[in-house]
């Protein structure tokens, strides 16, 4: 075979190439696609599970039930004479009615066993507290301008179970914080707890919006 | 197909751009920017108080004589913030830097944590740890062997004041013992009493009602720098400033440095530090010859006015204390006349933060510019305050060990032939220890820190060397207690009973009690408890003294009727009983108080500085005050000496250079800071640095400006009268 013949050859073998590169464009395209839904499903899906770590809280604690006994929100989370709010109640309020066992629920053998009767402390994770750089005073907002509960919380009261706590685990704030739409999305005013929702309703309300009224 | 080299890189570009692209669209960065910033505002070594029930309790600030109000705020049992107690009748509200930082001094790693022994040298910080009963044990064996070799008055014992119960406790114990030698340490309220007793023939101190005057004239008193009772003085200088648009008093500042006060005064006048006296007399000469003075209150209530004026007539007109001061004699004119005409004016005496006594003649001839235009005992004037140390207890029992201790003459020779109107002269102990080392057996401290606060440093260690046997009382390890060989802690102020004397410089009483607001954090023991069981456990007359069961009912008793307001609200103010008297004018031509070294090889002139942000008394300065401190005060842990320009240039000096700083007293390397606000030949030295005690927040950092200085003796009083000392300044 002459030189000339495989040149020939050669040539055909690149045309071949040249007629099979009417697709090939689109390699580069599908893979630029697979590497954006991959990363699409990274950023949306395992990202937020990676991010958040997930407790449970140490009494699986029914709000409807206590709400029906006690009436409302104030009946245990209540403000203080002096005016400062006592938050998650400690286990000395419980001990007034559950200082023995009111029914047969196993969570309430379990608050009697654990924390009762060995004069422990819950150790309740609190989905809504605000970082240390805020200053929050629950007298402020509650009080004076007359905000439900739930502006805030949320219908929480109706709930029968604690629902997960999750925490981010940079910053170990709550994930309630941020909000549980990963994308920051909020259809209630208590779905999310920064400072632009915050900065949001003090506009609203025409409330100073000076840095020092909450960063002291 | 074949996964070629194009091929590779076409899948690997695709795909990387669609992953960007991908993270892009997801919240991932957006999140993680957000929370990375997050992360880091909460390093976890961060200190953040911890989460609870916030609650107040009101008590009193007993880190200096100023004795505020305090508010201080808790979180579930842990104080969180120490501010000024709205309504106090000192501070209404304000707080000074050092009252702020209190609660470093409570929980901070220089808190003796319960009693200790020294295990090896002296100084050398090495302790065990014994138990309460071990420690007053060994006290008592101690004191025991003294008293039965005959040697009672060998015991000394130091505390910061002896007005109130705890040091009258420690004053009444050494009685009982047998020992003359209880001492207080020195500050310009010794020289205070001593004014009023020759004045007006009180045990009294002086009061500045500060408020109500509208101009004033302060002799070197830092007015805004931690002088009398600190945020009482600041709030007055405050509404001096303000007046709707007009300034409500003026401000005179009489010193050789442009202090803060200096700088926020209407008039600075930096005279020849020394010669204040002398101006002070020039002042009131032009007040006499322009017939300026109030004579219905010359005449109807003072005495000695016409030798007095004969005095000042001849020997201090303007022109002379102008050659004396440097002040021309138009200044001196002009001041006094506005002085006099001002309507309520008030002369001010007491150096710096008022922390050594100095010259008799100065503060009498302030006071006597005061009588001069009628201004004693009136508002807007100069008060008497009564001070008196008599709390109603029995007379103390004493044995023939005890009497024949206390009959033999004081050790520093206060109340002796010649010092016959001082009741202590602290400063005199090292030399006359280091003369006779056999004269103190034992020392008794309480609340002071002799070791780093009186004059001549050099000396008090040489001098606390030969003490065999020391005893300190103090909360935290300060410089004394780190000499000493016992320590047997007394409670934070924050964690006891005490009543609080009216604060040093105020016209009003206001009698306080002080109270625990927070849980004792230690293994310690209230003093007034600790010293009673050590005389219980001595047994005899010396038990005998004290017929109280504990502390809180020796404060209960000598409360008195007050008892229970002060139970409540933890004060009571009370109305000043104007004390009858005349005032008395004391002709005496002042004698300047001679400066130490020597003229020729020292040729310049180091005088103390005092700061707001740097405590310089018995408390260490809290690392929360120690941030404030400017680069040139300390910088890193070299201290800065303030020099003219002009000073430099004389001596090859440059800024922020080191330099050997000397005196006979003390030498040390220092920097340099060149300030045209200092007259030029004077070196200014912050007070307050070079502790060797506390920790590393502290120890290590500057110089001791006591180390530089000696004492020298007031000529009449015998007290301490040092203002400075003469320096040499090399470039090194």
């Amino acid at each position: 075979m002459s030189t000339s013949e495989e040149k020939e050859r050669n040539v055909a073998g690149g045309e071949q190439r040249t007629e099979g590169s009417s697709w090939r464009f689109l390699v580069p395209v599908i893979a630029f696609f697979a590497g954006f839904l991959v990363f699409l499903c990274i950023g949306w899906g395992i990202f937020p599970k990676i991010l958040y770590s997930e407790k449970q809280q140490p009494i699986d604690f029914n709000h409807q039930l206590h709400v029906d006994e006690m009436g409302d929100c104030e009946a245990c989370h209540y403000f203080r004479e002096d005016g400062s709010f006592s938050g998650i109640p400690k286990s000395e309020n419980c001990i007034e009615c559950h200082e023995s066992a009111m029914g047969e629920h196993p969570e309430e053998a379990k608050l009697i066993d654990q924390y009762i009767e060995p004069g422990k402390e819950i150790p309740w994770l609190s989905y809504a507290r605000q970082p240390d750089c805020v200053f929050f005073s629950h007298a402020a907002h509650v009080r004076m301008a007359g905000l439900d509960c739930m502006t805030c919380h949320g219908p929480i009261g109706e709930s029968e179970h604690t629902r997960p706590y999750q925490y981010n685990r940079l910053t170990k704030y709550s994930r309630d914080i941020w909000g549980w739409n990963i994308a920051g999305i909020k259809t209630n005013t208590w779905d999310r707890m920064k400072m632009d929702d915050c900065a949001e309703c003090h506009e609203e309300n025409g409330t100073n919006q000076a840095c020092f009224v909450c960063h002291k | 197909m074949k996964l070629d080299r194009r091929a590779f890189i076409e899948l690997t570009v695709g795909a990387s751009l669609g992953a960007g692209a991908g993270i892009t669209f997801s919240p991932l960065p957006w999140k993680l920017t957000d929370d990375v910033a997050i992360w880091t505002q909460n390093w976890p070594w961060t200190p953040v108080p911890s989460e609870g029930q916030v609650s107040h309790a009101d008590t009193i600030c007993n880190l200096c004589p100023g004795h505020c109000g305090i508010t201080v705020r808790k979180v579930e049992g842990r104080v969180t913030k120490i501010e000024g107690r709205q309504g106090y009748p000192v501070n209404d509200g304000g707080i000074c830097p050092l009252g702020a930082a209190g609660l470093q001094l409570l929980y901070g790693p220089w808190r003796v944590p319960g009693p200790v022994r020294r295990v090896g040298k002296r100084g050398e910080r090495n302790w065990e740890r014994i138990s309460w009963d071990k420690a007053i044990a060994e006290v008592v064996t101690k004191l025991s062997d003294l008293r039965s070799k005959g040697k009672p008055d060998t015991v000394a014992c130091i505390t910061a004041t002896d007005q109130g119960t705890v040091p009258q406790l420690f004053s009444r114990f050494m009685e009982a013992y047998g020992s003359p030698n209880y001492i207080r340490t020195a500050s310009a309220e010794d020289t205070n009493e001593l004014a009023m007793k020759l004045l007006q023939g009180k045990d009294a101190s002086v009061g500045y009602d500060l408020e109500k005057a509208n101009f004033i004239l302060s002799f070197g008193s830092g007015l805004i720098e931690g002088w009398g009772s600190p945020v009482r003085t600041i709030q007055a200088h405050s509404k001096w400033r303000s007046g709707n648009g007009k300034k409500a008093a003026t401000v005179v500042q009489i010193e050789p440095r442009l202090s803060n006060t200096a700088a926020k005064a209407d008039m600075w006048y930096p005279v020849n530090p020394g010669t204040e006296t002398a101006l002070a007399l020039g002042l009131a000469h032009v007040i006499i010859k322009d017939s300026l003075y109030d004579s219905t209150f010359v005449n109807n209530s003072t005495s000695g006015f016409a030798e007095w004026r004969k005095m000042v007539m001849s020997e201090y007109s303007p022109g002379d204390v102008s050659a004396t001061t440097g002040l021309s004699a138009a200044k001196i004119t002009n001041l006094a006349r506005a002085f006099a005409k001002a309507g309520r004016p008030l002369a001010v005496w007491g150096r710096g933060k008022g922390t050594t006594p100095g010259s008799l003649y100065e503060c009498m001839a302030v006071l006597a510019l005061n009588a001069l235009v009628g201004n004693i005992n009136k508002s807007g004037g100069v008060w008497t305050t009564l001070r008196s140390t008599d709390l109603g207890w029995p007379e103390v029992p004493q044995d023939r060990i005890a009497s024949s201790g206390n009959g033999k003459p004081r050790l520093d020779g206060a109340g002796t032939q010649n010092y016959p109107l001082v009741k202590y002269r602290p400063d005199e102990l090292p030399k006359i220890i280091n003369d006779n080392p056999e004269a103190i057996q034992a020392l008794l401290v309480h609340e002071a820190d002799p070791y780093f606060t009186t004059m001549d440093t050099n000396r008090v260690a040489e001098a606390f060397e030969k003490i065999p046997f020391i005893v300190s009382f103090s909360t935290y390890f300060d410089e004394t207690a780190q000499h000493a060989d016992l320590i047997l802690p007394n409670d934070h102020y924050l964690e006891r009973w005490e009543d609080i004397p009216s604060p040093v410089g105020f016209h009003k009483e206001v009698l306080g009690v002080s109270r625990p607001v927070v849980d004792r954090q230690f293994d310690t023991k209230h003093a007034g408890d600790t010293v009673m069981a050590i005389a219980k456990k001595l047994g005899g007359t010396v038990a005998n003294a004290f017929p109280w069961d504990d502390y809180e009912a020796v404060l209960k008793e000598a409360m008195g009727a007050d008892w229970d307001t002060l139970a409540e609200s933890g004060y009571v103010a009370k109305a000043g009983s104007t004390p009858s008297g005349k005032f008395e004018f004391y002709a005496k031509p002042y004698e300047p108080i001679e400066l130490e070294g020597d003229s020729y090889t020292q040729p310049l002139t180091l005088i103390p500085m005092e700061l707001m942000r740097l405590a310089s008394g018995a408390i260490g300065n809290p690392p929360f005050c120690t941030k404030t401190l400017e680069e040139t005060e300390l910088k890193g842990n070299d201290l800065f000496v303030e020099v003219n320009p002009k000073t430099a240039g004389d001596y090859g000096l440059a800024d922020e250079k080191y330099a050997m700083l000397e005196t006979y007293r003390g030498k040390a390397k220092v920097l340099i800071h060149l300030s045209e606000g200092i007259m030029p030949g004077l070196v200014g030295i912050p007070k307050g640095l070079g502790h060797t005690g506390y920790d590393d927040y502290l120890a290590g950092k500057g110089v001791n400006a006591n180390s530089f200085m000696g004492v020298v003796e007031d000529p009449v009083s015998g007290l301490s009268a040092t203002w400075g000392i003469r320096a040499k300044l090399t470039s090194v």
